[in-house]
């Protein structure tokens, strides 16, 4: 993951509201996560069009926060996502 | 990130929650005949099957009880030609769908199909990695070869794939064959699976127990190949029961995940759970599936923990392994409401170990599966 890259969740891969639950969940294969609310504001922004450094400029904006350090965190949140074979980089591939 | 399981810990005042995932076993006809098969050796007909009607009503219970995952399983699911409906529906109901197959009889086309109607993920099985040994235990020639074509087909269209590769006697020495062959298809996954004994595997115990040198050497292989692997494959590895000091949490508890669905519409806790003497299980054709799983005496006759005798009782991991195996006490105790013998904690470990010694030198000769009860193996 680089600030050109563009994550997007794999066809397989569902970020759906589970009303039942009253959460967020990321469905996988034989994998269900609990994604917090940062991760899900992240994940939903994740569409293959938006690089890493737009997602992390419009989160930057919306909580007032230091744009590296978002994009720091951003990054390492995906790239872990991403090892886990839960979300890829449209640029890359 | 935590893990939605991860998070079901025990709340005292309820014995269970809102069911993650449902096995459906659409069918028991299958092109197969392996002789571990965890269907019921009594195997139901075509004609008492529920009807594409049935299933899409029952689906839409399952998601409204707030399901995640429907796994579409058998005997061979792609037997039934609604299963493409069956999907479509699924998924329409935001159910994250999985299909169960022996892959032998997929083609290009249906593949396109059920990838259109929304399957999210593919689990093929093998029986072995040479041609001989797989047609010897799934009875069926040229099966190897189809699942090979089968797996390039589901990667060619970008779906996840898992292996589920059931390993006992007489194909264990081939397990980094196998992890090998997981590699070479694309799967992201792979289940070494020693297999369980219930259903048809219980009767043929001697011919697919392992021996302890076996079973050695299969975790070392399976820890070296999750090391060298990390990133690439994960290696999920089933631990043979028979050997094994603590026994498995089964289904993560009677009740209180997950549930499966027989062919003609009955309720179990486990897919061998008709293997326990004395149940009566309800029909999603005589009930709602929500009051299934809330009332049904069977849902309830070993959730929780206030079932367990001694050493259970009193135990500091009940609340992890939830007593283990019923099916197993009821098989090897005749009481299914025994402490899993497969517990280094039970009176009658000893015993399961013994036996399990006894049958690993037992005849290699299976009896397979079939609808008539069982055929012997030729020869021998």
């Amino acid at each position: 993951m680089t600030p050109d890259s563009r994550p997007a969740l794999p066809r397989f891969v569902k970020l759906r509201f589970d009303r039942a639950r009253d959460t967020w969940l990321l469905l996988a294969p034989e994998r269900i996560l609990i994604p917090d609310e940062i991760a899900v504001e992240v994940l939903k922004l994740c569409d293959g069009k938006a690089t890493l450094a737009a997602i992390a400029a419009t989160l930057a904006a919306r909580y007032d926060a230091p744009e590296p350090e978002i994009l720091s965190d951003v990054t390492a949140m995906l790239a872990d996502l991403e090892a886990k074979g839960f979300l890829r980089d449209r640029e890359a591939a | 990130m935590t893990e939605l399981s991860a998070r079901l810990r025990p709340d005292p005042a309820r014995s269970h929650g809102i069911p993650i995932a449902v096995l459906a076993e659409i069918t028991h006809r299958c092109p197969l005949q392996c002789p571990y098969c965890s269907n019921p050796v009594e195997l139901e007909r075509a004609s008492a099957e529920l009807s594409t009607e049935e299933w899409l009503r029952v689906l839409g219970e399952i998601a409204d009880l707030g399901v995640l995952q429907l796994h579409f399983s058998g005997g061979e699911p792609l037997a039934r030609r609604d299963l493409e409906t069956l999907v479509a529906r699924a998924a329409a109901l935001d159910l994250y769908t999985n299909l169960i197959t022996s892959a032998v009889t997929l083609t290009e086309a249906r593949l396109d199909a059920l990838a259109h109607a929304g399957l999210d993920h593919v689990q093929i099985s093998v029986q072995s990695v040479e041609d001989a040994l797989a047609t010897r235990i799934g009875g069926l020639r040229g099966a190897l070869e189809r699942k090979r074509a089968a797996a390039a087909w589901v990667r060619a269209r970008d779906l996840p794939l898992t292996l589920n590769a059931v390993m006992h006697r007489q194909n264990l020495h081939e397990l980094p064959e196998m992890i090998e062959m997981a590699l070479d298809l694309g799967a992201a996954r792979l289940e070494v699976a020693n297999v369980q004994y219930y259903g048809w595997a219980l009767r043929n115990r001697a011919a697919l127990m392992p021996t302890p040198d076996q079973i050695d050497t299969a975790s070392k292989v399976v820890d070296a190949a999750r090391a060298r692997l990390h990133g690439r494959l994960v290696i999920d590895y089933v631990e043979p029961d028979y050997y094994a000091a603590r026994p498995k949490p089964c289904m993560g508890g009677w009740g209180r995940q997950v549930f499966n669905i027989s062919p003609s519409g009955k309720v179990l806790p486990c897919h061998a759970a008709e293997s326990i003497a004395g149940l009566s299980f309800d029909s999603v054709r005589d009930h709602s599936l929500a009051w299934i799983w809330d009332h049904s005496k069977v849902m309830n006759r070993y959730r929780g923990t206030d079932w367990m005798p001694e050493p259970c009782r009193s135990c500091a991991h009940k609340h992890d392994d939830w007593g283990g195996c019923r099916c197993q006490a009821a098989a090897l105790l005749g009481d299914g409401g025994a402490t899993d013998p497969a517990c280094a904690f039970s009176p009658r470990h000893a015993e399961v170990f013994e036996a399990a010694l006894a049958f690993s030198e037992g005849s290699d000769r299976y009896t397979y599966r079939d609808f008539s009860g069982g055929t012997p193996e030729p020869g021998g």
